[in-house]
Protein backbone atom coordinates (compact mmCIF):
# COMPACT_ATOMS: atom_id res chain seq x y z
CA UNK A 1 0.00 0.00 0.00
CA UNK A 2 2.96 2.55 0.78
CA UNK A 3 4.41 1.99 -2.28
CA UNK A 4 1.62 3.08 -4.30
CA UNK A 5 1.29 6.08 -2.33
CA UNK A 6 4.36 6.61 -3.58
CA UNK A 7 3.71 6.12 -7.23
CA UNK A 8 0.69 7.82 -7.10
CA UNK A 9 2.79 10.74 -5.54
CA UNK A 10 5.03 10.43 -8.34
CA UNK A 11 2.14 10.22 -11.18
CA UNK A 12 1.08 13.03 -9.46
CA UNK A 13 4.52 14.81 -10.12
CA UNK A 14 4.80 13.91 -13.47
CA UNK A 15 1.26 15.26 -14.02
CA UNK A 16 2.45 18.67 -12.91
CA UNK A 17 5.94 18.49 -14.47
CA UNK A 18 4.14 17.89 -18.04
CA UNK A 19 1.32 20.67 -17.31
CA UNK A 20 4.24 23.06 -16.26
CA UNK A 21 6.75 22.34 -19.41
CA UNK A 22 3.29 22.24 -21.64
CA UNK A 23 1.80 25.88 -19.79
CA UNK A 24 5.79 27.32 -20.22
CA UNK A 25 6.06 26.37 -23.77
CA UNK A 26 3.13 28.05 -24.67
CA UNK A 27 3.66 31.63 -23.06
CA UNK A 28 7.11 31.02 -24.69
CA UNK A 29 6.05 30.77 -27.88
CA UNK A 30 6.04 33.96 -29.26
CA UNK A 31 9.86 34.27 -28.41
CA UNK A 32 11.69 32.53 -31.46
CA UNK A 33 14.66 31.32 -28.60
CA UNK A 34 12.44 28.31 -27.91
CA UNK A 35 13.17 25.18 -28.96
CA UNK A 36 10.19 22.76 -28.68
CA UNK A 37 7.69 21.37 -30.81
CA UNK A 38 9.35 21.20 -34.01
CA UNK A 39 7.36 17.41 -34.98
CA UNK A 40 4.18 17.99 -37.62
CA UNK A 41 0.78 18.01 -36.15
CA UNK A 42 -0.58 14.58 -34.34
CA UNK A 43 2.39 13.09 -35.46
CA UNK A 44 3.67 12.27 -32.20
CA UNK A 45 0.54 9.81 -31.66
CA UNK A 46 -2.01 10.25 -28.76
CA UNK A 47 -1.59 8.50 -25.63
CA UNK A 48 -2.15 4.41 -25.11
CA UNK A 49 -3.94 3.40 -22.21
CA UNK A 50 -0.75 2.06 -20.65
CA UNK A 51 0.78 5.48 -21.37
CA UNK A 52 2.74 4.92 -24.49
CA UNK A 53 2.72 7.34 -27.26
CA UNK A 54 0.41 5.37 -30.08
CA UNK A 55 -3.12 4.84 -30.79
CA UNK A 56 -5.47 4.47 -27.40
CA UNK A 57 -5.12 0.57 -27.30
CA UNK A 58 -1.17 0.12 -29.18
CA UNK A 59 1.31 1.70 -28.91
CA UNK A 60 2.94 3.43 -31.76
CA UNK A 61 6.88 3.24 -32.92
CA UNK A 62 6.50 7.20 -32.63
CA UNK A 63 8.42 8.90 -29.69
CA UNK A 64 5.77 10.61 -28.04
CA UNK A 65 5.99 14.22 -27.58
CA UNK A 66 6.63 17.20 -30.57
CA UNK A 67 10.59 17.08 -29.53
CA UNK A 68 12.38 16.31 -32.46
CA UNK A 69 16.26 15.26 -33.26
CA UNK A 70 17.31 17.95 -31.04
CA UNK A 71 14.37 19.15 -28.49
CA UNK A 72 12.24 17.24 -25.77
CA UNK A 73 8.91 16.55 -25.97
CA UNK A 74 6.09 15.78 -22.97
CA UNK A 75 2.82 15.40 -22.57
CA UNK A 76 0.01 14.26 -20.02
CA UNK A 77 -3.28 12.58 -20.17
CA UNK A 78 -6.73 11.49 -18.96
CA UNK A 79 -8.78 8.46 -20.35
CA UNK A 80 -11.68 7.33 -19.46
CA UNK A 81 -13.33 4.30 -20.51
CA UNK A 82 -16.92 3.49 -19.70
CA UNK A 83 -18.44 0.17 -20.60
CA UNK A 84 -21.63 -1.05 -19.94
CA UNK A 85 -20.91 -2.95 -16.76
CA UNK A 86 -17.44 -1.39 -15.97
CA UNK A 87 -15.52 1.79 -16.55
CA UNK A 88 -11.42 2.21 -16.34
CA UNK A 89 -10.05 5.52 -15.54
CA UNK A 90 -6.07 6.15 -16.69
CA UNK A 91 -3.94 9.19 -16.15
CA UNK A 92 -0.58 9.60 -17.13
CA UNK A 93 2.57 11.40 -18.66
CA UNK A 94 5.27 10.71 -20.25
CA UNK A 95 8.61 12.32 -21.73
CA UNK A 96 10.28 12.63 -25.31
CA UNK A 97 14.28 12.94 -25.43
CA UNK A 98 15.70 13.85 -28.78
CA UNK A 99 12.90 11.82 -31.08
CA UNK A 100 15.08 8.60 -29.42
CA UNK A 101 13.80 7.65 -25.83
CA UNK A 102 10.64 8.10 -24.04
CA UNK A 103 10.14 7.20 -20.70
CA UNK A 104 6.30 6.98 -19.59
CA UNK A 105 3.95 6.49 -16.40
CA UNK A 106 0.33 5.70 -15.38
CA UNK A 107 -1.69 4.27 -13.50
CA UNK A 108 -4.98 2.40 -14.81
CA UNK A 109 -7.99 2.27 -12.36
CA UNK A 110 -10.54 -0.36 -13.44
CA UNK A 111 -13.78 -0.33 -11.11
CA UNK A 112 -15.95 -3.25 -11.29
CA UNK A 113 -18.96 -1.23 -10.15
CA UNK A 114 -22.01 -3.63 -9.84
CA UNK A 115 -20.49 -7.00 -10.58
CA UNK A 116 -17.83 -5.98 -7.82
CA UNK A 117 -20.79 -6.75 -5.50
CA UNK A 118 -21.64 -9.90 -7.43
CA UNK A 119 -18.45 -11.24 -7.10
CA UNK A 120 -18.06 -10.67 -3.48
CA UNK A 121 -15.71 -7.77 -3.61
CA UNK A 122 -17.90 -5.15 -3.24
CA UNK A 123 -19.46 -2.53 -5.20
CA UNK A 124 -17.32 -0.11 -7.33
CA UNK A 125 -14.25 -2.25 -6.05
CA UNK A 126 -11.15 -1.14 -7.98
CA UNK A 127 -8.51 -2.43 -9.78
CA UNK A 128 -5.26 -0.18 -9.56
CA UNK A 129 -2.46 -0.73 -11.98
CA UNK A 130 0.59 1.35 -12.38
CA UNK A 131 2.47 1.22 -15.59
CA UNK A 132 5.98 2.64 -16.06
CA UNK A 133 7.31 2.42 -19.82
CA UNK A 134 10.85 3.28 -21.99
CA UNK A 135 10.50 2.94 -25.82
CA UNK A 136 13.42 3.60 -27.91
CA UNK A 137 13.54 4.42 -31.71
CA UNK A 138 15.52 1.83 -33.27
CA UNK A 139 15.48 3.52 -36.83
CA UNK A 140 13.58 4.83 -39.63
CA UNK A 141 11.33 8.12 -39.98
CA UNK A 142 7.84 7.68 -40.26
CA UNK A 143 6.60 10.94 -41.65
CA UNK A 144 9.44 12.21 -44.16
CA UNK A 145 11.06 9.19 -45.50
CA UNK A 146 8.23 9.10 -48.37
CA UNK A 147 10.76 7.63 -50.88
CA UNK A 148 11.12 4.50 -48.68
CA UNK A 149 9.07 1.18 -47.85
CA UNK A 150 11.03 1.27 -44.11
CA UNK A 151 8.71 2.08 -41.98
CA UNK A 152 9.95 3.55 -38.42
CA UNK A 153 10.66 1.04 -35.77
CA UNK A 154 11.24 1.01 -32.03
CA UNK A 155 11.37 -1.35 -29.23
CA UNK A 156 9.77 -0.75 -25.64
CA UNK A 157 9.24 -2.44 -22.46
CA UNK A 158 5.98 -2.12 -19.85
CA UNK A 159 6.72 -2.77 -16.54
CA UNK A 160 3.22 -3.27 -14.93
CA UNK A 161 2.15 -3.09 -11.06
CA UNK A 162 -1.11 -4.42 -9.86
CA UNK A 163 -2.15 -3.34 -6.44
CA UNK A 164 -4.48 -6.27 -5.92
CA UNK A 165 -1.75 -9.21 -5.34
CA UNK A 166 -4.34 -11.55 -3.20
CA UNK A 167 -6.93 -11.04 -5.94
CA UNK A 168 -5.60 -12.10 -8.76
CA UNK A 169 -3.66 -15.13 -7.38
CA UNK A 170 -7.34 -16.12 -6.45
CA UNK A 171 -8.23 -16.02 -9.66
CA UNK A 172 -5.40 -17.85 -11.14
CA UNK A 173 -3.10 -15.48 -12.08
CA UNK A 174 1.02 -16.49 -11.28
CA UNK A 175 1.60 -12.57 -10.56
CA UNK A 176 0.38 -9.62 -9.83
CA UNK A 177 3.68 -7.64 -11.43
CA UNK A 178 4.60 -8.05 -15.15
CA UNK A 179 6.85 -6.92 -17.77
CA UNK A 180 5.63 -6.38 -21.48
CA UNK A 181 8.09 -6.44 -24.35
CA UNK A 182 6.66 -4.71 -27.70
CA UNK A 183 8.07 -3.86 -31.07
CA UNK A 184 6.40 -1.41 -32.89
CA UNK A 185 6.50 -0.24 -36.73
CA UNK A 186 4.86 2.79 -38.05
CA UNK A 187 5.04 4.24 -41.29
CA UNK A 188 2.81 7.32 -42.72
CA UNK A 189 1.62 6.89 -46.61
CA UNK A 190 1.53 10.71 -47.03
CA UNK A 191 0.36 10.82 -51.03
CA UNK A 192 -2.97 8.35 -49.33
CA UNK A 193 -3.31 10.06 -46.11
CA UNK A 194 -3.02 6.70 -44.23
CA UNK A 195 -0.82 6.10 -41.38
CA UNK A 196 -0.20 1.95 -40.50
CA UNK A 197 1.44 0.89 -37.04
CA UNK A 198 1.97 -3.03 -36.69
CA UNK A 199 3.16 -3.66 -32.72
CA UNK A 200 4.04 -7.25 -31.68
CA UNK A 201 3.76 -8.00 -27.82
CA UNK A 202 5.09 -10.37 -25.68
CA UNK A 203 2.95 -10.70 -22.74
CA UNK A 204 1.59 -12.98 -20.04
CA UNK A 205 -1.11 -10.02 -18.46
CA UNK A 206 -4.78 -10.73 -17.91
CA UNK A 207 -6.52 -8.07 -19.46
CA UNK A 208 -3.30 -6.05 -19.60
CA UNK A 209 -2.75 -7.01 -16.18
CA UNK A 210 -6.23 -5.50 -14.70
CA UNK A 211 -5.97 -9.28 -13.77
CA UNK A 212 -2.37 -9.81 -13.19
CA UNK A 213 0.05 -12.27 -15.16
CA UNK A 214 0.20 -15.47 -15.95
CA UNK A 215 -2.45 -18.16 -14.78
CA UNK A 216 -3.58 -21.45 -14.54
CA UNK A 217 -4.17 -22.00 -18.27
CA UNK A 218 -0.75 -20.73 -20.02
CA UNK A 219 2.03 -19.33 -17.99
CA UNK A 220 4.45 -18.44 -20.84
CA UNK A 221 5.05 -15.33 -22.98
CA UNK A 222 2.97 -15.22 -25.74
CA UNK A 223 3.52 -13.24 -29.10
CA UNK A 224 0.40 -10.69 -29.46
CA UNK A 225 -0.18 -8.80 -32.71
CA UNK A 226 -1.84 -5.53 -32.31
CA UNK A 227 -2.40 -2.69 -35.57
CA UNK A 228 -4.03 0.18 -36.54
CA UNK A 229 -4.97 2.02 -39.33
CA UNK A 230 -5.27 5.67 -39.69
CA UNK A 231 -6.60 8.03 -42.15
CA UNK A 232 -5.95 11.80 -41.95
CA UNK A 233 -8.79 13.60 -42.79
CA UNK A 234 -7.27 16.84 -42.46
CA UNK A 235 -4.20 18.34 -40.93
CA UNK A 236 -5.71 18.34 -37.49
CA UNK A 237 -8.25 15.21 -37.65
CA UNK A 238 -7.33 11.37 -38.16
CA UNK A 239 -9.96 8.86 -38.10
CA UNK A 240 -9.05 5.01 -37.93
CA UNK A 241 -9.48 2.05 -36.54
CA UNK A 242 -7.25 -0.33 -34.09
CA UNK A 243 -7.18 -4.50 -33.62
CA UNK A 244 -5.22 -5.92 -30.13
CA UNK A 245 -4.62 -9.47 -29.40
CA UNK A 246 -4.70 -10.63 -25.89
CA UNK A 247 -3.82 -14.15 -24.20
CA UNK A 248 -6.33 -16.47 -22.83
CA UNK A 249 -4.46 -17.44 -19.50
CA UNK A 250 -7.04 -17.96 -17.14
CA UNK A 251 -9.34 -20.68 -16.32
CA UNK A 252 -11.81 -18.58 -15.05
CA UNK A 253 -12.97 -16.25 -18.19
CA UNK A 254 -12.70 -16.01 -21.89
CA UNK A 255 -10.27 -13.60 -22.65
CA UNK A 256 -11.33 -11.30 -26.38
CA UNK A 257 -9.35 -9.39 -28.31
CA UNK A 258 -10.52 -5.80 -28.24
CA UNK A 259 -11.28 -3.20 -31.75
CA UNK A 260 -12.08 0.44 -31.45
CA UNK A 261 -12.92 2.72 -34.03
CA UNK A 262 -11.87 6.68 -33.24
CA UNK A 263 -11.39 10.35 -34.11
CA UNK A 264 -8.57 11.87 -32.90
CA UNK A 265 -8.50 16.13 -33.16
CA UNK A 266 -5.71 17.90 -32.64
CA UNK A 267 -6.96 21.39 -32.55
CA UNK A 268 -3.22 22.76 -31.38
CA UNK A 269 -0.08 20.85 -30.95
CA UNK A 270 -1.10 21.56 -27.39
CA UNK A 271 -3.76 19.77 -26.65
CA UNK A 272 -5.69 16.59 -28.07
CA UNK A 273 -8.65 14.72 -28.09
CA UNK A 274 -9.44 10.87 -28.83
CA UNK A 275 -12.86 9.92 -29.09
CA UNK A 276 -13.36 5.85 -29.86
CA UNK A 277 -16.14 3.17 -30.03
CA UNK A 278 -14.57 0.07 -27.96
CA UNK A 279 -15.76 -3.38 -28.10
CA UNK A 280 -13.52 -5.02 -25.44
CA UNK A 281 -15.38 -8.73 -25.74
CA UNK A 282 -15.44 -10.33 -21.90
CA UNK A 283 -14.71 -9.85 -19.03
CA UNK A 284 -14.84 -12.04 -16.25
CA UNK A 285 -18.66 -12.43 -15.67
CA UNK A 286 -20.00 -10.22 -18.20
CA UNK A 287 -19.66 -10.32 -21.90
CA UNK A 288 -19.90 -8.03 -25.00
CA UNK A 289 -18.10 -5.01 -22.93
CA UNK A 290 -18.59 -2.27 -25.80
CA UNK A 291 -18.28 0.90 -24.74
CA UNK A 292 -16.75 4.45 -25.16
CA UNK A 293 -13.27 5.52 -24.74
CA UNK A 294 -12.92 9.70 -24.54
CA UNK A 295 -9.37 11.03 -24.09
CA UNK A 296 -7.48 14.03 -23.34
CA UNK A 297 -3.88 14.70 -24.10
CA UNK A 298 -1.96 18.27 -23.32
CA UNK A 299 1.64 18.86 -23.99
CA UNK A 300 3.96 19.84 -26.29
CA UNK B 1 -1.48 -24.20 -30.38
CA UNK B 2 0.57 -21.07 -29.32
CA UNK B 3 3.48 -22.38 -29.51
CA UNK B 4 4.00 -22.84 -33.46
CA UNK B 5 2.02 -19.69 -33.10
CA UNK B 6 4.80 -17.69 -30.82
CA UNK B 7 7.50 -19.25 -33.53
CA UNK B 8 5.69 -17.73 -36.34
CA UNK B 9 5.00 -14.19 -34.99
CA UNK B 10 8.76 -14.26 -33.58
CA UNK B 11 10.07 -15.31 -36.88
CA UNK B 12 7.98 -12.69 -39.00
CA UNK B 13 9.55 -10.04 -36.42
CA UNK B 14 13.27 -11.46 -37.01
CA UNK B 15 12.99 -11.00 -40.75
CA UNK B 16 11.24 -7.81 -40.79
CA UNK B 17 13.94 -6.56 -38.12
CA UNK B 18 16.98 -7.96 -40.56
CA UNK B 19 14.97 -6.97 -43.82
CA UNK B 20 14.78 -3.18 -42.62
CA UNK B 21 18.76 -3.53 -41.37
CA UNK B 22 19.64 -4.38 -44.25
CA UNK B 23 18.36 -2.07 -46.40
CA UNK B 24 19.62 0.23 -43.78
CA UNK B 25 22.70 -0.74 -44.44
CA UNK B 26 26.23 0.19 -46.52
CA UNK B 27 25.46 -0.42 -50.03
CA UNK B 28 21.78 0.21 -49.60
CA UNK B 29 22.55 3.68 -47.52
CA UNK B 30 25.22 4.98 -50.18
CA UNK B 31 23.04 4.16 -53.05
CA UNK B 32 19.67 5.20 -51.44
CA UNK B 33 21.12 8.49 -50.76
CA UNK B 34 22.68 9.00 -53.55
CA UNK B 35 19.37 8.47 -55.39
CA UNK B 36 17.79 10.90 -53.40
CA UNK B 37 20.76 13.56 -53.75
CA UNK B 38 19.79 12.58 -57.91
CA UNK B 39 15.94 13.05 -57.41
CA UNK B 40 16.23 15.93 -55.27
CA UNK B 41 18.55 17.38 -57.63
CA UNK B 42 16.23 17.11 -60.26
CA UNK B 43 12.95 17.50 -58.94
CA UNK B 44 11.15 14.48 -59.88
CA UNK B 45 8.67 14.79 -62.32
CA UNK B 46 5.84 12.35 -61.52
CA UNK B 47 3.34 11.60 -64.61
CA UNK B 48 1.05 10.21 -62.00
CA UNK B 49 0.29 13.43 -60.22
CA UNK B 50 -1.04 15.12 -63.74
CA UNK B 51 -4.76 15.15 -62.44
CA UNK B 52 -3.77 17.10 -58.82
CA UNK B 53 -1.71 19.98 -61.06
CA UNK B 54 -5.72 21.32 -61.71
CA UNK B 55 -6.53 21.07 -57.97
CA UNK B 56 -3.34 23.04 -57.64
CA UNK B 57 -4.87 26.15 -59.83
CA UNK B 58 -2.16 24.91 -62.54
CA UNK B 59 1.10 27.38 -62.69
CA UNK B 60 -0.99 31.01 -61.71
CA UNK B 61 -2.00 29.15 -59.07
CA UNK B 62 1.01 27.68 -57.72
CA UNK B 63 2.43 31.35 -58.31
CA UNK B 64 -0.38 32.51 -55.38
CA UNK B 65 0.41 29.65 -53.33
CA UNK B 66 3.98 30.28 -53.48
CA UNK B 67 3.54 34.06 -53.03
CA UNK B 68 1.86 33.43 -49.67
CA UNK B 69 4.18 30.71 -48.39
CA UNK B 70 6.97 33.10 -49.12
CA UNK B 71 4.58 35.75 -46.70
CA UNK B 72 4.66 32.95 -44.12
CA UNK B 73 8.14 31.87 -44.15
CA UNK B 74 9.07 35.31 -43.60
CA UNK B 75 6.34 36.15 -41.00
CA UNK B 76 7.69 32.78 -39.24
CA UNK B 77 10.59 33.54 -36.27
CA UNK B 78 11.39 29.38 -37.02
CA UNK B 79 11.81 30.54 -40.59
CA UNK B 80 12.84 34.25 -40.86
CA UNK B 81 16.50 33.94 -40.67
CA UNK B 82 16.93 31.50 -43.97
CA UNK B 83 15.22 33.41 -46.09
CA UNK B 84 16.09 37.28 -44.83
CA UNK B 85 18.80 37.98 -46.83
CA UNK B 86 18.12 35.85 -49.89
CA UNK B 87 16.85 37.04 -53.60
CA UNK B 88 13.19 36.19 -52.18
CA UNK B 89 12.23 36.45 -56.02
CA UNK B 90 14.26 33.95 -57.46
CA UNK B 91 13.41 31.64 -54.81
CA UNK B 92 9.92 31.84 -55.75
CA UNK B 93 10.32 31.59 -59.14
CA UNK B 94 12.33 28.71 -58.36
CA UNK B 95 9.92 26.89 -55.90
CA UNK B 96 7.18 27.25 -58.69
CA UNK B 97 9.13 25.89 -61.51
CA UNK B 98 9.93 22.68 -58.85
CA UNK B 99 6.14 22.27 -57.91
CA UNK B 100 4.62 22.98 -61.61
CA UNK B 101 7.33 20.42 -62.15
CA UNK B 102 6.66 17.56 -59.67
CA UNK B 103 2.99 17.33 -60.56
CA UNK B 104 3.52 17.33 -64.52
CA UNK B 105 2.68 20.82 -65.64
CA UNK B 106 4.52 22.19 -68.37
CA UNK B 107 7.47 23.68 -66.96
CA UNK B 108 11.66 23.21 -66.12
CA UNK B 109 13.24 23.06 -63.80
CA UNK B 110 16.66 25.66 -63.64
CA UNK B 111 17.69 26.02 -60.26
CA UNK B 112 20.62 24.73 -57.71
CA UNK B 113 20.32 20.90 -56.70
CA UNK B 114 18.60 20.94 -53.53
CA UNK B 115 22.04 19.92 -51.87
CA UNK B 116 23.29 23.07 -53.14
CA UNK B 117 21.05 25.36 -52.58
CA UNK B 118 21.30 24.52 -48.51
CA UNK B 119 24.42 23.57 -48.26
CA UNK B 120 25.94 25.20 -44.90
CA UNK B 121 23.06 26.37 -43.53
CA UNK B 122 22.35 24.13 -40.54
CA UNK B 123 18.69 23.22 -41.17
CA UNK B 124 17.46 21.20 -38.84
CA UNK B 125 14.55 18.81 -38.66
CA UNK B 126 12.23 21.37 -37.04
CA UNK B 127 13.09 24.13 -39.44
CA UNK B 128 11.65 21.81 -42.07
CA UNK B 129 8.83 20.98 -40.90
CA UNK B 130 7.92 24.48 -39.71
CA UNK B 131 8.13 25.26 -43.68
CA UNK B 132 6.18 22.32 -44.31
CA UNK B 133 3.97 24.06 -41.60
CA UNK B 134 3.97 27.45 -43.46
CA UNK B 135 3.31 25.57 -47.30
CA UNK B 136 0.47 23.62 -45.53
CA UNK B 137 -1.36 27.04 -44.51
CA UNK B 138 -0.62 28.56 -47.76
CA UNK B 139 -2.22 25.55 -49.72
CA UNK B 140 -5.04 25.69 -47.62
CA UNK B 141 -5.54 29.69 -48.12
CA UNK B 142 -5.71 28.81 -51.44
CA UNK B 143 -8.32 26.05 -51.43
CA UNK B 144 -5.95 23.36 -52.32
CA UNK B 145 -7.79 20.08 -51.25
CA UNK B 146 -5.57 18.71 -47.99
CA UNK B 147 -5.39 14.82 -49.91
CA UNK B 148 -3.35 17.07 -53.01
CA UNK B 149 -1.53 18.51 -50.74
CA UNK B 150 -0.39 15.49 -49.35
CA UNK B 151 0.37 14.16 -52.86
CA UNK B 152 2.67 17.14 -52.96
CA UNK B 153 4.56 16.74 -49.54
CA UNK B 154 5.05 13.07 -50.13
CA UNK B 155 7.33 14.31 -53.17
CA UNK B 156 9.05 17.27 -51.05
CA UNK B 157 9.42 14.98 -47.90
CA UNK B 158 12.00 12.90 -48.95
CA UNK B 159 14.37 15.99 -49.75
CA UNK B 160 14.94 16.42 -46.12
CA UNK B 161 18.34 14.06 -46.53
CA UNK B 162 19.80 16.38 -48.50
CA UNK B 163 18.32 19.56 -46.85
CA UNK B 164 18.73 19.07 -43.41
CA UNK B 165 22.05 18.65 -41.76
CA UNK B 166 21.70 18.81 -37.48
Amino acid sequence: MHTFRTNRTALCAALLLAGFFSAGSTLAADTPATNTGGKLLLTGGVSEIGGAAGGGLTPWAVIGGYGTNDQIGANAFYTRVQLPDYHMDVAGALIGFYNRVEFSVAQQRFNTEKVGGLLGLGNGFTFRQNVYGIKVRLFGDAVLDQDSWIPQVSVGIQHKQNNQEAIVKFVGAKSATGNDYYISATKLYLAQSLLANVTVRFTKANQIGILGFGGDKHNAYQAEFEGSLAYLLSRKIAIGAEYRQKPNNLGIAREDNWYDAFIAWAPTKHVSFTLAYANLGNIVIKNHQRGVYASVQVGF
Amino acid sequence: MQTPYLKTALVACGCLLALSLHAQQMPGQTSSAMQARQMAASAPRDPALKPYFAEFGGKPGLKAIVNDFMINLMADPRTHPFFARVDRERIKRELVDQFCVILDGPCTYTGASMAEAHRGLGITRADFNALVEDLQKAMTKHDVPFHAQNRLLAKLAPMHKVIIEK
